[in-house]
């Protein structure tokens, strides 16, 4: 299962950003051998659309769910139809690590 | 001659301005009033115009047809606004996003993209002080982008009057440069505090893109500091007429009264910073 958590940098240790579209990075994290790749958003300097833009960029990358702070109404419409699952987190994480540990332990919200 | 009214900062104004010029103006010159803050017209309010024709005003958004479409994406990189996605094994179109600048159907290698009107707003047309034509639009509640209908509200001015009016929306953004972009005057009406000063700053560089002459009306004078004369004289825009903080004039607009009713000594004010402007515009023209 590949998942992607909005983030504010390029590793596992960076926080999370609560920011969707706009976010600067987004960790791509596969679940079956732990591995892991930051992946620029292009979104991020978008004048209009950003929630849609960055969802096609992860729709391109064949990904199953979708983490982040909150998930606006184009970006959420967006998803759904390409059947991405959508994941929130509160401001209790430091680190993606973490994100990515309540995700697997089922305890973040579904969208 | 199309002179427009804006100020960047909101509720400085900028209608009461335009639309107790537009009335000292009516009786004498051959003019016309365009109200082009679309999102919340409300000089009709002070010029009661006489409304004789409504027209929908509309955006072309795509339509796809999956008859056609091999799903191929260009019309979803080609789209400069975001409007388009490609999700699954089909094109999701934000129609809130479109421009309708049509980029996508002339793009699709296959002909799979039409484009069908979508209505945002309303194009309202009638007459004011007997016979002026009053141009106003309307956008409709929800909907997010002005530009579209001040293009087309504008591209209904008729072109045999003397001068044009515009009352712009507020901000220093794509709506307020729609409507001002080939003004050939600027009233730039702002308000003696740091914030009045500061939108004007941003207006003042609006301006020096579309290269229109300006002039500033200061309202509200008396309150505030001296920073936005200050400001002008520095930078060499003139101080066309101070409207002067009074609560008569506050109570007189609330009840739709113009300014000129107010202080009747406004209606010669207006005149003449009307034959200053023509003259001004006159020279840059033909010196």
């Amino acid at each position: 299962m590949i998942i992607v958590i909005s983030s504010l940098g390029k590793t596992l240790e960076s926080p999370p950003n609560p920011r969707f579209g706009r976010t600067e990075f987004f960790i791509k994290y596969n679940s079956e051998d732990n591995t892991w790749e930051a992946l620029e958003n292009p979104a991020v300097t978008q004048r209009g659309g950003a929630g849609i833009a960055a969802s096609q960029f992860l729709v391109n990358h064949n990904i199953s769910a979708a983490i982040s702070g909150h998930f606006g109404p184009n970006a959420y419409s967006a998803l759904n139809s390409a059947k991405i699952k959508m994941f929130t987190f509160q401001n209790n994480y430091e680190t993606v690590s973490d994100v990515i540990q309540a995700y697997e332990q089922n305890s973040l919200e579904e969208a | 001659m199309k002179i427009a009214i804006a100020s960047g900062k909101g509720g400085t104004g900028k209608t009461m301005v335009a639309t107790s010029m537009a009335a000292a103006l009516a009786p004498i010159h051959n003019i016309q009033m365009l109200d082009c803050d679309v999102e919340a017209p409300n000089a009709h309010l002070f010029l009661n115009p006489t409304i004789n024709e409504i027209k929908p005003a509309s955006i072309n958004i795509p339509t796809i047809d999956y008859e056609q479409c091999i799903l191929c994406g260009q019309c979803v990189d080609i789209c400069e606004f975001n409007a388009l996605a490609l999700l699954g094994d089909k094109i999701e179109v934000f129609e809130q996003l479109c421009h309708g600048c049509g980029s996508c159907s002339i793009h699709c290698p296959v002909n799979a993209i039409t484009e069908t009107p979508r209505k945002i707003g309303e194009l309202k047309f009638g007459t004011f002080n007997k016979n002026r034509p009053f141009l106003f639009g309307e956008l409709t509640i929800s909907e997010p982008m002005s530009t579209p209908i001040i293009r087309q509200l504008k591209s209904n001015m008729k072109d045999d009057v003397e001068v044009t009016i515009l009352d712009s929306p507020p901000g220093a953004s794509c709506s307020v440069v729609a409507t001002l972009h080939d003004a050939d005057y600027v009233i730039l009406v702002t308000e003696p505090t740091p914030f009045g000063l500061h939108d004007l700053k941003q207006m003042i560089g609006v301006i020096s893109e579309t290269g229109s002459l300006a002039g500033v009306i200061i309202n509200r004078d008396g309150i505030g500091d001296s920073a936005v004369e200050d400001f002008l004289s520095k930078n060499g825009y003139p101080i066309l007429m101070k409207i002067p903080y009074q609560e008569n004039i506050a109570e007189g607009l609330a009840s739709g009264k113009l300014l000129i009713d107010i202080i009747p000594e406004f209606e010669d004010a207006f005149l003449n910073l009307y034959e200053m402007i023509k003259e001004q515009i006159h020279e840059e023209i033909y010196h």
